[in-house]
């Protein structure tokens, strides 16, 4: 082998850049589906007097809000596919969501009148368990990349969603845990949605933590064995998916799917190289999230539909598209 | 006899089986060998019909595969793959039992009895036979599933690494085994095997694979030479004369 | 990374070497009895007569079945009878005794019928999936009844849900759920890329989308639309017509006698694909038509008397500990003998002894719930 094609394999194989002209591409994108959210609505910004105030008590909390929920549920899906090595799984297949409307039901029902903040705390709590005891069934399962992990998600969550219901059937809460629990973005306004700043703390995590998280998923073994503490990786994972998951389901509500569509979509067209999709999958996540809301406050106008509706309803034919297509193949 | 004509396969751009033209002689045992990832099971499943080829076909002793009742195969041809799925509350002997189901649809005849107690205590797994699968260890649970195949009685069985959880007592008694089944009740017994000395010892024939096709087939009189071995498995071999036959070195 | 074999890639890795046995192999016994033989012995043999393999692994456990079984059913008898006539106003063996009776009688066939329902359906589904951590609830069912259920509140208000009970709702019911899975089964099971978990998969989230739809419509309900919804959303014997048993009825009789009578080759099945389709089986159709009859089965239940998610995994589990055998032969009559003594036992208990009428379904889903977490936590194989 000479060494310009050494030289010329090298290049090839080096990691893809972090920044280049299409993730710019991608970003204005997104900041135009952000300027139609912060345009759009009943209320006519220009020509009324307070209209101003309208657009800084409610637009641009709302497409804060957008950005930083769609970006954390996106990114929390990812490290839960990192952590298990499977590309199914992301907080609403695993039963964390159920676990943290759990929380917050739990923390409603006990403390009436409990401040936003110590309704989140409930359900980062909650939401913080239920993670741990999906990893713990995933350490009965030998078969990591199966199917089969997806699937004991999904009834571990309809175990403890059956929980809920019984909780809240008892306590008279059950219409209400259905609002509360359906994401929306309706009820966002100033003084109310900012403790979805405190994700921003876990994007930064994530991508100070990918790679070591992406080493953990491979095992404990393999962990241990290249110097990583596992049990730690594995704890900073589970926090950072429970704070997120516990956050964006408080204040906004569960966002279905979005976890799980997008670092696959990412991944479709990008390759496996984590470090490079992480500001995709950010990008991806907001996108997503915007364009579903959108069209949640556009088709029915002057009502809306939540954002969840449309997500599971797009989720779903995403999803099962990505399982069909392969029949075509 | 099996006759492989213009068999493909194609899983994606990169990796294919194919094409492959092979005649495998009836009677005997026959070893596929050769590198990971070569293609020895992907054609082993798709002669036991549990996998599907892209073009061409494959015929077992003038049924072909593709088209004959797979109910009807059951009966000239069995196959035992790698992994095994196995569920609880199963006996040993009840496993090898579910060989005789091709011809008694479940209800066993005193004459079954005899035909399941005889492949058991062939494969010595009479003091386990009332065990529950899941009490066995990953070896004698191989062994129970090696009886069930051989209980089915076809002239062609194909195995697929049948020695990997064996030890070395094992591993030899199982060749010694397939052997003398293939001798007594000559059957076309066809196995994939990663070690190319078993291969030697025990086969009448050794069929190379290599990146999807056959680049051998012989003798092992005539397939076990340095240049042969060396090239099939991309390592040096050194071909030497061993107590009972010819042994490959690559240590 | 080419894009059109993501997917491709994504599902064919996960069910790699058609490994289906996903939870630990080696069970800490094995090392025990692998020095049972540190040399192979000579051939050993018994006298023939005593060596013969039925379902059971020993003589004593087919007693022990049989045991197991009468208790049950004799248990099952006398909570049933428990429930016609205890508290029953009436003096024993009056006219009037019986006509109360009867009342409560449609309540109990509807617990028989949703008993045999879910213990059958469930036990064969996870025969032909390989899987005992799953029930057929979780394929969508459930969601499109609150689907169907929900929408006719949204659109028709409380009256229209009053006036829907009529045997044709049932029927429309009935032929959208197995009709809906039927072309799932056909979409996803036939062809050349049939993939039983992918079909799974696909059943539970296009049922997780029906969910935020109905979720969506249940938000705009009126609190007291709500409350009505709410009634016929959670399992109850109650919900069940009597109007609809001759239809539910002789369709879950002919399901579950065509599920026996393939008991053998379920048993089968049970070994996966391969073992099946080299003992000469025709996988495929099999696989199909069993799926099939289970959809009948979750059917009838769930339009019958609304989701009952746990109750079947339930059931499935006690029976696969108390039969003691693969054979299911054996296995569904005790799944059905356990699911109604649940059921009945249950609801007597809730009725009579505390008084709590309402919550039996959900009580039950939590237990069973429970039991799934206990069983997969502790024993790590089922």
């Amino acid at each position: 082998m000479t060494t310009s094609t050494a030289a010329a394999r090298r290049d090839a194989r080096t990691r893809k850049k972090l920044f280049d002209w299409k993730l710019l591409l991608g970003l204005v994108v997104v900041l135009g589906l952000l300027a139609a959210s912060l345009s759009v609505g009943e209320y006519d910004i220009l020509s009324t007097d307070d209209g101003w105030e309208m657009f800084a008590t409610t637009r641009i909390p709302r497409t804060v809000a957008l950005v930083l929920s769609g970006a954390a549920m996106a990114m929390s899906g990812l490290v839960m596919q990192l952590l298990t090595q499977n590309r199914f799984v992301e907080p609403t297949t695993t039963g964390t969501t159920e676990w943290a409307g759990l929380g917050l039901l739990a923390v409603m029902y006990f403390i009436p009148a409990a401040t936003i903040l110590e309704r989140m705390f409930g359900a980062v709590i909650f939401a913080f368990i239920g993670t741990m005891v999906f990893f713990m069934f995933l350490r009965r399962v030998s078969l990591r990349s199966s199917l089969i992990v997806p699937i004991i998600g999904i009834m571990l969550g309809a175990v403890v969603s059956s929980i809920s219901t019984f909780f809240a059937l008892q306590t008279d809460m059950l219409q209400s845990l259905g609002v509360w629990f359906a994401g929306s973005f309706t009820d966002i306004f100033r003084g109310q949605y900012e403790a979805l700043w405190i994700v921003v703390i876990v994007v930064i995590a994530v991508f100070l933590f990918a790679d070591r998280l992406t080493v953990a998923g491979m095992g404990e073994e393999v962990a241990t064995n290249v110097g990583l503490n596992y049990n730690r990786m594995v704890l900073i994972g589970t926090g950072l998916i429970a704070i997120a998951t516990g956050i964006v389901t408080v204040v906004v509500g569960n966002l279905p799917f979005l976890g799980l569509i997008v670092p696959n979509i990412v991944s479709m067209f990008r390759g496996d190289d984590l470090r490079s999709n992480l500001p995709w999958v950010g990008l991806l996540g907001i996108g997503i999230v915007t364009v579903c809301d959108l069209i949640g406050r556009t088709i029915i106008s002057p009502f809306e539909v939540p954002v969840s509706v449309i997500l599971g309803i797009i989720g779903a034919i995403v999803f099962v598209t990505l399982i069909v297509r392969q029949r075509r193949g | 006899m099996i006759t492989l004509t213009n068999v493909r396969k194609e899983y994606n751009s990169d990796v294919a089986i194919g094409p492959v033209n092979l005649e495998i002689p009836a009677g005997g045992i026959t070893a596929l060998v050769g590198p990971n990832g070569a293609g020895k099971s992907t054609l082993l499943t798709m002669i036991g019909r549990l996998l599907g080829m892209d073009t061409g076909d494959i015929k077992v002793a003038q049924y072909d595969v593709s088209t004959t009742k797979s109910k009807d195969l059951a009966k000239i041809l069995s196959i035992l793959r790698q992994e095994n799925h196995f569920i609880t509350k199963l006996t040993v002997r009840q496993l090898v039992g579910f060989g005789r189901f091709p011809y008694s649809g479940g209800r066993l005849t005193a004459e079954d009895e005899d035909i399941i107690s005889r492949y058991i205590d062939f494969l010595h797994l009479t003091d386990l036979e009332d065990r529950y699968l899941d009490q066995l260890s990953g070896g004698q649970r191989q062994r129970a599933y090696v009886a069930m195949v051989l209980c089915q009685e076809t002239d062609y069985v194909l195995l697929d690494e049948p020695l990997n959880n064996l030890d070395i007592a094992h591993s030899v008694e199982m060749m010694k085994h397939l052997r003398s089944a293939a001798k007594e009740f000559g059957r076309t017994i066809i196995v994939v095997l990663h070690d190319i000395n078993f291969a030697s010892q025990y086969a009448d024939y050794i069929c190379a694979v290599k990146a999807g096709t056959i680049v051998e087939f012989g003798t092992p009189y005539e397939i076990m030479r340095d240049d042969i071995l060396t090239d099939i498995f991309n390592t040096p071999v050194q071909v030497i004369e061993g107590p009972n036959g010819l042994i490959a070195a690559y240590h | 990374m080419d894009k059109n074999r993501y997917v491709e890639n994504m599902v064919d890795e996960s069910t790699a070497g058609g490994v289906e046995n996903y939870l630990r192999e080696e069970s800490e016994d094995a090392a025990r009895f692998e020095r049972v033989e540190e040399t192979w012995p000579d051939h050993a043999t018994r006298p023939p007569a005593e060596r013969r393999s039925g379902a059971f692994q020993s003589a004593a456990a087919a007693r022990k079945y049989w045991i197991i079984l009468a208790l049950v059913g004799g248990f099952g008898l006398l909570f049933a009878f428990g429930l016609l006539a205890w508290d029953n106003p009436m003096p024993f063996g009056s006219e009037t005794f019986w006509l109360i009776a009867e009342r409560r009688a449609d309540a109990v066939i509807a617990m028989l019928v949703v008993a045999v329902c879910q213990a059958v359906a469930t036990v064969a589904f996870q025969t032909v999936t390989n899987n005992r951590i799953i029930t057929p609830s979780i394929m969508g069912f459930e969601s499109l009844y609150t689907a169907i259920h929900t929408s006719t509140v949204y659109f028709f208000g409380a009256v229209g849900l009053i006036n829907a009970r009529t045997l044709t709702t049932f029927l429309v019911q009935l032929a959208l759920m197995v009709g809906l899975s039927l072309i799932l089964y056909s979409w996803l099971l036939t062809g050349r890329h049939a993939n039983m978990h992918a079909m799974l998969l696909v059943g539970i989230v296009i049922g997780g989308g029906l969910g935020s739809v109905s979720t969506f419509m249940q938000r705009m309900l009126t609190p007291s639309e709500f409350d009505i919804l709410t009634a016929r959303l959670f399992g109850s014997v109650n919900n069940a017509d009597p109007a609809y048993y001759p239809i539910a009825i002789p369709l879950v009789i002919v399901a579950t006698v065509l599920l026996y009578l393939n008991s053998r080759k379920l048993n089968i099945i049970a070994l996966g694909r391969d073992t099946a389709t080299n003992l000469g089986l025709n996988y495929k159709a099999l696989a199909i038509s069993t799926l099939v009859l289970i959809s009948v089965l979750m059917a009838v239940s769930t339009a019958l008397v609304g989701p009952m998610t746990f109750l079947g995994f339930l059931v499935a589990t006690l029976a696969y500990q108390f039969a003691d055998t693969y054979d299911h032969r054996y296995l569904f009559p005790m799944a059905a003998g356990i699911g109604f003594l649940v059921l009945a036992g249950a609801y007597f208990i809730m009725n009579h002894i505390f008084y709590a009428q309402g919550v039996v379904s959900i009580i039950i889903e939590l237990v069973g719930g429970s039991v799934f977490l206990f069983v997969i936590l502790r024993k790590g194989r089922l």
